[in-house]
């Protein structure tokens, strides 16, 4: 049994976190999220050449053939870094399209992986929660053939993204078509998202058409795919969090070894000391319970679907715990736009709501155990 | 990451829980209220210690040569699930096969460790630890009670409190002051004492539960040999240390299977509940409680198993034990509290689940005072681990 990364998993962590030190430092990352999109197509490409979109994929679409322990490992760093742009949205669309494994979707995945193109995924309905069922957006036959009205809300970096994995229905059946971004009849919103390093849009769809080699998969089929590039999505998500939180934490740490007060570091003070020690406790749980979900899921283990809703619960909980402790003893400077702890404060706050809040996810865990 | 189990601690998973299927006694049922039904008590709990020492099974942790089997402490952790598994009884020993042995086998005389540790192992000799005082509990180097030497005995004097086993035990590892001129860490020795030595005594302590768990011990002019001085004279801080850094990793594992039957007995009442013409487990409220305390025991197995794989590797008990030791805590405060809440006005009864859920409520205040209050294990945390300046 061991519960700590191996050796390669840990060199990963090293380069992930020097290699995002270097290209994308927190003076970068305020320009990035200064801009329309967030989105640097440079900085995309240095991601991509490092084989980390969709290093969790099979080699044959482009992966890296690694697993989700490894994925987790990047999601961290990325987090950690505060890194803006699409890597969560495309990761899931990518995690999605693998799942289909048809020509289509492998021939997507392939420029997606190179850095080439990017992806996300179409899921909310106005008024709808992370319950895939609650889709009612219908895709309409006319004479023309498949069309789309209509509208998907909170999609995460639509105008950053080529194309729109978008979950409709066909009839009863649910399913996913592929809508490019850029296409005729289809404008995006942009909702100015607490989190200003990642955006969020309300896509409109207006007799949008739809090939039919663009309904990438109905029915089960879009179902469990759906529900596993969510899972994924979920821990990466996690995952995120969990690098701000240890950013948070350390950055804490070493201002309460420096700044003083009363002359004397207020790291001195118990209470002080003790914030300190409940975001090591936190943080450290929070890591012990993102990287079983990874290891549950990839080994496909019987309590996989709870292990994700567990790392989401404590995650959400306790990453808002350790962000708010984290201005709190920052004092009067955590509180300014000019200190960074505020861009993972929010990374943190908005995460906090994605695939599901613990309010939500607690329900899917009361489900399980309650069958 | 790889959570799965090797081979061999597969294989010594099945040897036990072959072992266990055909050892096992059934359950200890009687109340055990009057002296006499407490005597048979103990003698069942005795007995279940001498029969996994026959089996093989006692000090699984201790080096061969000390008669322990040896087994690595994933191996250990396993022997404690499956203990908790088939609801064996408890270990009438774990003071002494948890702190006292592996102390005496770490600093004691070659005499000391032929005398102990096979008694020990057998359930001959129980023991209790004297350590804690009424004016010295987290501050425990200020301890007062107070060793002479006269010839070739000290002569103890003083209080103990806190004494676990206490009214059961007939040794005691026993931190005493020899040098009081000395700083407070400097003069202290540790003593294995004889409780039936003329001038102990004790006295139930009763808690807050209502039940007598620990006693207070009271030492008038006993005599102790001075062959019984457990490491060196004036050394005992170092050696009370090595026994506490035992203890607690020792108290993390184990617990787990303890408070997860406890989940699940809740899980199971639930199920049987119904309140304004519906089941219970239909009011999301309700719903919501439960994950929590799930996910709350769940984060605590994972942080367990963590700590335990982190001290496979490096083969010492860290300060990392204080954050196990302060999530436990917490968590099962937190779970007390959200059993009572889910079972209502009924629930806090001392007639409903023979007040089990009351019971736990009231015993869970103790946990974040017991083995190093809240406060301390956060001290130690932020010192130890963070490297934040010391601050008392």
């Amino acid at each position: 049994m061991e519960f700590d990364l191996s050796k390669p998993q840990k060199l990963l962590r090293e380069t992930a976190h020097a290699t995002l030190a270097q290209t994308c430092p927190l003076s970068r990352v305020r320009e990035m999220m200064a801009s329309e999109t967030t989105h640097d197509k440079s900085l995309w490409q240095t991601i991509a050449d490092q084989g980390w979109i969709g290093l969790h994929l099979d080699e044959n679409v482009g992966g890296l053939g690694l697993g989700l322990v490894e994925l987790t490992v990047i999601a961290e760093e990325m987090g950690r870094a505060c890194l803006p742009g699409p890597y969560l949205a495309t990761t899931w669309a990518a995690t999605l399209l693998a799942q289909l494994a048809n020509s289509q979707s492998i021939a997507l995945l392939q420029s997606i992986t190179l850095g080439e193109h990017t992806a996300t995924v179409a899921l909310l309905d106005q008024d709808s929660d992370w319950d895939i069922e609650q889709v009612q957006l219908q895709l309409r036959s006319t004479q023309s053939g498949w069309q789309l009205t209509g509208r998907k809300t909170l999609v995460l970096d639509a105008e950053a993204s080529d194309t729109i994995l978008c979950v409709v229905r066909q009839g009863s059946e649910l399913a996913i078509v592929l809508v490019s971004a850029r296409g005729s009849g289809l404008s995006l919103k942009k909702t100015r998202s607490l989190d200003a390093t990642r955006t969020l849009y309300d896509v409109e769809f207006d007799g949008v058409s739809i090939a039919e080699h663009d309904i990438v998969a109905v029915g089960s089929q879009a179902r469990e795919a759906l529900e596993h590039s969510m899972r994924v999505a979920t821990l990466a998500a996690c995952a995120e969090m969990l690098g701000a939180m240890q950013w948070i934490r350390e950055t804490t740490l070493d201002y309460a070894k420096t700044r003083k007060q009363f002359d004397r570091t207020i790291g001195s003070y118990q209470a002080v000391q003790h914030q300190c020690a409940d975001m090591l406790l936190m943080t450290e749980s929070a890591r012990a319970a993102t990287y079983y979900a990874a290891w549950a899921l990839s080994a496909s283990a019987p309590d996989a679907d709870k292990a994700v809703a567990i790392a989401k619960a404590y995650c959400s909980d306790v990453g808002r715990e350790v962000a708010h402790r984290g201005v709190q003893v920052h004092g009067g400077i955590g509180f300014t736009w000019e200190h960074d702890i505020h861009l993972f404060f929010k990374r943190i706050k908005v995460c906090e709501f994605l695939f599901g809040d613990a309010t939500w996810q607690r329900e899917q865990i009361a489900k399980l155990i309650l069958a | 990451m790889d959570l799965t189990l090797a081979a061999e601690e597969l294989q010594f998973r099945d040897t036990l829980r072959g072992w266990l299927q055909a050892n096992v006694p059934p359950p200890w049922t009687q109340p055990s209220k009057d002296a006499e039904s407490k005597q048979a008590h103990l003698e069942y709990l005795r007995a279940w210690q001498r029969t996994l020492f026959d089996g093989g099974w006692a000090g699984v942790s201790w080096p061969r040569e000390h008669g322990g089997r040896g087994v690595t402490i994933i191996e250990q952790s396993i022997f404690q699930e499956e203990l908790a598994l088939v609801q064996a009884p408890e270990r009438l020993g774990v003071i002494g096969e948890g702190l006292v042995g592996p102390t005496i086998i770490a600093v004691g005389t070659e005499a000391q460790k032929q005398q102990f540790l096979k008694p020990l192992l057998m359930g001959d000799h129980i023991w209790c630890q004297g350590f804690s005082e009424p004016n010295a509990g987290s501050d425990l180097a200020a301890l007062g009670t107070k060793a002479v030497l006269d010839g070739d005995h000290y002569v103890v004097n003083g209080q103990k409190i806190w004494t676990s086993f206490g009214h059961v035990a007939n040794w005691c590892l026993l931190v005493v002051r020899t040098d009081p001129a000395a700083p407070k860490h400097k003069g202290l020795t540790c003593l294995l004492v004889d409780m039936k030595s003329p001038g102990v005594e004790f006295r139930p302590l009763k808690m807050l539960t209502g039940d007598a768990e620990f006693n207070e011990l009271f030492f008038t002019d006993v005599r102790v040999p001075v062959s019984n001085v457990l490491g060196e004279v004036n050394q005992g801080w170092g050696v009370a240390l090595t026994a506490l850094g035992n203890e607690r990793a020792n108290l993390g594992t184990g617990l787990y299977m303890m408070f997860k039957r406890d989940f699940d007995r809740l899980l199971e009442r639930v199920q049987t509940m119904r309140r304004s013409g519906r089941p219970i487990t239909e009011d999301s409220i309700v719903r919501q409680k439960l994950a929590q305390a799930h996910l709350d025991l769940e984060v605590f197995r994972l942080n367990s198993l963590r700590t335990l794989s982190g001290m496979s590797n490096s083969h010492a008990p860290g300060p990392e034990g204080s954050i196990l030791k302060l999530y436990w805590s917490e968590m099962n405060q937190r779970n007390a509290q959200l059993a009572l809440e889910i079972l209502g006005l009924p629930g806090q009864s001392w007639d409903f689940d023979d007040g089990r859920w009351a019971f736990n409520y009231l015993r869970s205040r103790g946990n974040t005072i017991e083995a190093g209050t809240s406060e301390i294990q956060r001290n130690i945390i932020a010192q130890r681990v963070l490297g934040l300046p010391r601050s008392y």
